[in-house]
C-alpha cells in the first residue's frame, strides 16, 4: 500500500469505507509526518496530538455504526486565523499569543459535526496580511518545493502542509489571494467561494467584506469534498447567503463542450514572469482542445483593483483590529501609567510592522476630511470592478488567468517591499473585490521545479462550473511532478 | 441686546427588548458583573453580530409615534473610539441611513403649542460600564451592558426655551411608555439627553456658535443647565466675548455646566458602514404590520376621553399622561359608570396616595374593580364620601376590599329612619335652649343639633337624612 500521507481524501475515504484503514491508523501516519518534516516546513503553530487521537477514535466508531460522512476520520489543519473551541488561536500575532477561544468557528462547528480530525492550526502572515507568510510573528514557513522560497501567503500553512503531506486538506481565508496564490506557490488546489458561501463565523475578521473561508487540497475532487462540507447558510452570519448548496462533486465530470472560457487581456502584463505566461497559454489550450471555446475578454478596471484594494483591505482592518487593545484578552503590555499608555504600549508591542502599517493606512483613509477621497472613491471603482466581471460573465462562464505574476519568490526576497509584496496579489484581488469564486489549480512547473497555478474565475455562486473546468484541466495534464522530497 | 436661545437636543432611549441588539444576551438590569455576556457582545475575535428584529420593531413604533418617515432601506455603521467599555473599539450605530427621519413632536408651553422638528432616529448599541476602585487607580470593567438596544432621536435646533427642552423630553417619556419600549428614566439612564444651545440676537435667522451639554440626569437638570448656559453665553456675548465651541458637563451640585473639551479635541470617529450587516431593509407590510400593533397614543386618547366621556380637557390630560393611569380609568369607568366621579377619585384622591409613596398606577394596591366598589358604595349612601376617603386609604394601605373594610369596622351609614328619629328628638330633649335660640329665630344653631345627632351616632349617620329630619322635628 502506498503511503497513508500521500492519498488524497477521496482515496482515504475508499479505504477507511472498506475497514482497509481506520481513523486511527490515518492519523497516527500524519502525526508521524509533522514529527518528522514538520521542523522543516513549519507549517503548524500548533498541532494537537492528543485531540487529534482522541477524534480518530470518535471518528472509527461512527464509521463502525454506519455514521460516515464525507469527511469522518480525514485529518485536516486549520489556519489559525479561524477559532477552535479550547485550542489557542493566534492569527500568528503576538497580540493573540495564549487566546484560547471558548467558541468554535462555525466551519469548526461543521467539520466535527463530520467528524473530521483536526491536527492542528497553521502558520500564516499576522493577521492574514502579507503574501509570503513571513509576516508571522513566530516563524515563516517554508515552500515544500524549495525549502529557500515562501510558501506564498497569508494561508502559507495551510497550502504547505497540504504539499508536505503533513494534513489531507487544509482550510485557510482569502482576503486578497491568500488561497490561491499559496495553493500556486505549493503546487495545490485552492478555492476562494462566492463571497456569502462560508460562513465567517469564528474567522478572525482582516477586511470584513473581502474575506472568505475556503479549502486547500491534494487535487480538485478533494477540494470539491471540502468545499461542500463547509458550504452552507449560517444564522450567525449576517452576510452568509441562504442558498442551496449543489453537489460539487457531482458536476466534475462534465464536459467541458459548450462552455466559453474567458481570457482577459489585462492579466497579461508586461514584466511577468514569461514561464508563467507560457504555462497559463498552455493550460488555456488545453482547455479549447477539451471542447471549450476561448474568447478574449476585457476587465477594463483591473488596473485600479490594487489601490481599491489597498484602501478598502486596510480600512476594515483598522476597525477589525480596534478590539485588541489589551483590556479583555491576549497580549497587554506592562509598564503602563495610564489608560492611554496601556493601550499605546500594547498595540505597539503587539502588533507587527505590516500590521502597523495596514492600521494606519486604513485610520487615514477613514479620517474626516479624507473619506469622500478614499473610501467613499475606493468603493465606487469597486462597484466598477464588479461590472466588469458582469459584463465579462455575459459572454463566458468561466475566467482563466494567472494566479501570480511570478512562481514562489525567495525567503527575504521583497519582505522590505512592502510594494512589490502587494503587487504578487495582482491578479487574486480584484476577485475578491467582487465576491466571485475562484480557484488556483496547478498548470505547469518552471525549469526550477516550482508550480505555477492557473486561475479560474466564474460567477456568484457558480462554484460548479469552476470545478468543472479545474477538474478537466487536471486530467488532461497530469500531474505537474511527484510530490517533493522533503 | 436681546439674545434667543437655539436648543436641539440628542436623546437616548433603551429600548426593553429581552436580548441584545447583537447576541441573544439578556438585557435585564442588575445582574452580578460580566454575568449577561457572550463572545459577541465582549467582542472577542471572529464573531459577528446579528440583527435583534425585536428592535427594528421597537425604534419603527417611535418613528410612527413621532411622525418621522421610515426608510426602505438603512445601514449600521461603525463609530470608532477606545475606551474599555467599549470592547470592540468600536460602537455599531447608524450614520449615513439612519432608520428614520423628519418627524415631529408637538409641545405645550403655558397654553401655547410648539412643533419640535425631529430629524432622525436611528438605532445603536449600548456601551458598558466602568466601576472605579475607590482607594486605588483601579478600573473595573462590566460588560452586562454593552450591546442592550438604544435608539437616539436627534431634534431638529427647533427649541427656543429651556422650558420647552423639559416638555419635549417628558413627551417622549410619555411615548416610549406608552409604547412599552422602554422604562424612560432619566434617573436610571434609560433615558439620556445631550444638548446642542447657541444663542443669537433676537429677530436673527442664522446660528451662533454652540455648546454641547452632557452629564444631565433629570428633566430638571436639563431645564437648569440650559438656564445656566443661556447665562453664562449672554453674559459672555454682552461682554464682547465669544463662545467657543466645545463639550460642557453639567455640575448638578454646583449648578455650573464646565468645559470637558474643545473642538481641537474632539473624536474622530471614522464612521463607515459596518461590513459585518446587511442593510435593514423595511417593506410597507411591514411597517403596516407595526403600525397596527401600535397602542392609541396620548393624543389621539385624550380627545377620546373629551369625547366618550364628557371629560373637561383638563381631567383628559392628567388621567392621558400615562397608559396606565389612563387604563385604571377606563377599567374604572366600565364598572362605575359615572367618568366625572372616577376621574375626581382617581385624579385627586388616589394619585394624592400613589405620589407621596412615590409609586406608579400600575403597581397600585388598590385595583380598579377595588375604586369602583367603593364608589358604589358611596353612592347608594352605604358610606358617605368623606367616609369613602378613610376607607379607600385604609384599602390602599392593607390591600383589603372596600366593602369587607366598611362591614369590619362597622363604617355603613345609619340610614335607618325610625332610629334617626329617635335620636333627633333625644337632642331636642336634651338641648332645651339650643331649640329655643333655634326657634327664635338664630339658625346657626342648626349646626350644633345636627353635630350632636353625628355624636352620638360616632359619625355614621346619613347627614342628608339627619338635616331633613331635624328640619322636621324642629319646624
Amino acid at each position: 500500500m502506498a503511503n497513508l500521507v500521500d492519498l488524497t481524501i477521496s482515496s482515504l475515504r475508499q479505504l477507511l469505507d472498506q475497514r482497509e484503514v481506520s481513523a486511527v491508523e490515518v492519523t497516527r501516519a500524519y502525526l508521524e509526518r509533522i514529527e518528522k518534516v514538520d521542523s522543516k516546513i513549519k507549517a503548524y503553530l500548533t498541532v494537537t496530538g492528543d485531540q487529534a487521537m482522541e477524534a480518530a477514535r470518535a471518528a472509527d466508531e461512527h464509521m463502525a455504526s454506519g455514521e460516515t460522512a464525507p469527511l469522518t476520520g480525514i485529518p485536516l489543519g486549520i489556519k489559525d486565523v479561524i477559532c477552535t473551541k479550547g485550542v489557542p488561536t493566534t492569527c500568528a500575532s503576538r497580540m493573540l499569543e495564549g487566546f484560547i477561544p471558548p467558541y468554535n468557528a462555525t466551519l469548526m462547528e461543521r467539520l466535527n459535526g463530520q467528524h473530521a480530525v483536526i491536527l492542528g492550526k497553521l502558520n500564516m502572515d499576522e493577521f492574514a496580511m502579507g503574501s509570503s507568510t513571513e509576516n508571522s510573528a513566530f516563524f515563516p514557513t517554508h515552500n515544500p518545493w524549495d525549502l529557500k522560497r515562501i510558501p506564498g501567503g497569508s494561508s502559507g500553512g495551510s497550502a504547505a502542509s497540504v504539499a508536505a503531506r503533513t494534513c489531507a486538506g487544509s482550510f485557510g481565508s482569502d482576503t486578497g489571494g491568500s488561497i490561491r496564490q499559496p495553493a500556486s506557490h505549493c503546487g495545490v488546489v485552492g478555492i476562494k467561494p462566492t463571497y456569502g458561501r462560508v460562513s465567517r463565523f469564528g474567522l478572525i475578521a482582516f477586511a470584513s467584506s473581502l474575506d472568505q473561508i475556503g479549502p486547500i487540497a491534494r487535487d480538485v475532487t478533494d477540494c470539491a469534498i471540502l468545499l461542500e462540507a463547509a458550504s452552507g447558510y449560517d444564522p450567525k452570519d449576517s452576510t452568509s447567503v441562504n442558498k442551496q448548496v449543489p453537489s460539487y462533486i457531482g458536476s466534475l465530470k462534465e464536459g467541458l463542450k459548450g462552455l466559453r472560457i474567458g481570457v482577459p487581456e489585462e492579466y497579461f502584463i508586461p514584466g511577468m514572469d514569461p514561464e508563467v505566461e507560457e504555462a497559463i497559454r498552455n493550460g488555456v489550450s488545453t482547455l479549447k482542445e477539451q471542447g471549450a471555446e476561448i474568447i478574449d475578454i476585457n476587465l477594463p478596471h483591473t488596473e485600479f483593483a490594487v489601490a481599491t484594494y489597498y484602501i478598502i483591505a486596510p480600512a476594515e482592518a483598522s476597525s477589525n483590529l480596534s478590539r485588541y487593545d489589551g483590556v479583555k484578552y491576549g497580549f497587554r503590555a506592562e509598564g503602563y501609567r495610564d489608560l492611554l499608555e496601556m493601550y499605546t504600549r500594547t498595540r505597539s508591542a503587539g502588533f507587527g510592522p505590516e500590521v502597523k502599517r495596514r492600521i494606519m493606512v486604513g485610520t487615514y483613509c477613514l479620517s474626516a476630511g479624507y473619506y469622500d477621497a478614499y473610501y467613499k472613491k475606493a468603493s465606487k471603482v469597486r462597484t466598477l470592478i464588479t461590472r466588469d466581471f458582469q459584463d465579462a460573465f455575459a459572454r463566458c462562464d468561466c475566467i482563466a488567468a494567472p494566479v501570480a505574476p511570478t512562481p514562489a519568490f525567495e525567503l527575504g526576497e521583497k519582505k522590505d517591499d512592502p510594494l512589490q509584496m502587494y503587487l504578487s496579489d495582482i491578479f487574486t484581488i480584484p476577485v475578491n473585490l467582487a465576491g466571485i469564486p475562484s480557484i488556483s489549480v496547478p498548470c505547469g512547473i518552471s525549469k526550477e521545479g516550482l508550480p505555477i497555478g492557473m486561475q479560474l474565475m466564474a460567477g456568484h455562486f457558480q462554484e460548479e462550473t469552476i470545478f468543472k473546468v479545474a477538474y478537466n484541466l487536471e486530467l488532461t495534464l497530469g500531474k505537474i511532478g511527484d510530490w517533493p522530497e522533503i | 441686546m436681546d439674545y434667543e436661545a437655539v436648543i436641539g437636543l440628542e436623546v437616548h432611549v433603551q429600548l426593553k427588548t429581552r436580548s441584545k441588539i447583537f447576541c441573544s444576551c439578556s438585557t435585564r438590569f442588575g445582574a452580578p458583573p460580566n454575568t449577561h455576556t457572550c463572545p459577541i457582545c465582549i467582542g472577542m475575535p471572529g464573531v459577528l453580530p446579528v440583527l435583534n428584529k425585536k428592535v427594528v420593531e421597537y425604534a419603527m413604533k417611535m418613528a410612527l409615534a413621532t411622525n418621522c418617515e421610515i426608510a426602505s432601506v438603512s445601514q449600521f455603521a461603525r463609530k470608532h473610539y477606545f475606551y474599555p467599555d467599549l470592547p470592540k473599539g468600536y460602537q455599531i450605530s447608524q450614520y449615513e441611513l439612519p432608520l428614520a427621519e423628519n418627524g415631529w413632536i408637538d409641545v405645550e408651553v403655558d397654553g401655547q403649542t410648539r412643533r419640535i422638528g425631529i430629524t432622525r432616529i436611528h438605532m445603536e448599541e449600548d456601551a458598558g460600564k466602568l466601576i472605579h476602585d475607590e482607594h486605588r487607580p483601579l478600573s473595573f470593567v462590566d460588560l452586562n451592558r454593552t450591546g442592550t438596544p438604544l435608539i437616539e432621536i436627534v431634534s431638529e435646533p427647533d427649541i427656543r426655551r429651556p422650558e420647552e427642552a423639559s416638555e419635549y423630553l417628558k413627551k417622549i417619556r410619555q411615548l416610549v411608555r406608552y409604547l412599552g419600549i422602554s422604562d424612560g428614566n432619566m434617573e436610571e439612564g434609560s433615558l439620556r439627553c445631550d444638548a446642542n444651545i447657541s444663542l443669537r440676537p433676537l429677530g436673527r435667522q442664522g446660528y451662533g456658535v454652540k455648546s454641547e451639554l452632557k452629564n444631565m440626569n433629570s428633566f430638571r437638570h436639563v431645564q437648569k443647565a440650559l438656564e445656566y448656559e443661556i447665562r453664562r453665553q449672554t453674559a459672555l456675548l454682552l461682554d464682547g466675548g465669544q463662545v467657543v465651541q466645545e463639550t460642557r458637563l453639567w455640575d448638578a451640585a454646583k449648578g455650573v455646566t464646565h468645559s470637558m473639551r474643545g473642538k481641537e479635541e474632539a473624536h474622530d470617529y471614522r464612521y463607515f458602514p459596518d461590513p459585518d450587516l446587511v442593510p435593514v431593509e423595511i417593506e410597507r407590510v411591514w411597517i403596516e404590520k407595526v403600525r397596527q400593533e401600535m397602542p392609541e397614543l396620548p393624543g389621539a386618547k385624550r380627545e377620546r376621553f373629551v369625547k366618550e366621556y364628557g371629560l373637561p380637557p383638563y381631567d383628559a390630560d392628567v388621567l392621558t399622561s400615562s397608559i396606565h393611569v389612563a387604563d385604571y380609568f377606563e377599567e374604572c369607568v366600565r364598572l362605575f359608570h359615572r367618568p366625572k366621579t372616577v376621574s375626581n377619585w382617581i385624579m385627586v384622591e388616589l394619585l394624592k396616595l400613589l405620589h407621596q409613596d412615590n409609586q406608579e398606577i400600575d403597581t397600585c394596591p388598590v385595583p380598579p374593580s377595588s375604586l369602583a366598589a367603593l364608589l358604589k358604595l358611596v353612592e347608594d349612601g352605604t358610606i358617605s364620601a368623606k367616609m369613602g376617603k378613610k376607607v379607600l386609604e385604609e384599602s390602599y394601605k392593607t390591600g383589603m376590599e372596600p366593602q369587607q373594610i366598611v362591614q369590619e369596622q362597622g363604617l355603613s351609614q345609619l340610614s335607618d329612619e325610625a332610629e334617626l328619629k329617635s335620636m333627633v328628638a333625644r337632642v331636642i330633649e336634651d338641648f332645651p335652649e339650643e331649640v329655643a335660640k333655634y326657634r327664635s329665630g338664630k339658625k346657626k344653631v342648626f349646626g350644633f343639633l345636627v353635630g350632636q345627632v353625628m355624636r352620638m351616632t360616632r359619625g355614621k349617620a346619613n347627614p342628608k337624612k339627619v338635616n331633613e329630619l331635624l328640619q322636621k322635628a324642629l319646624d
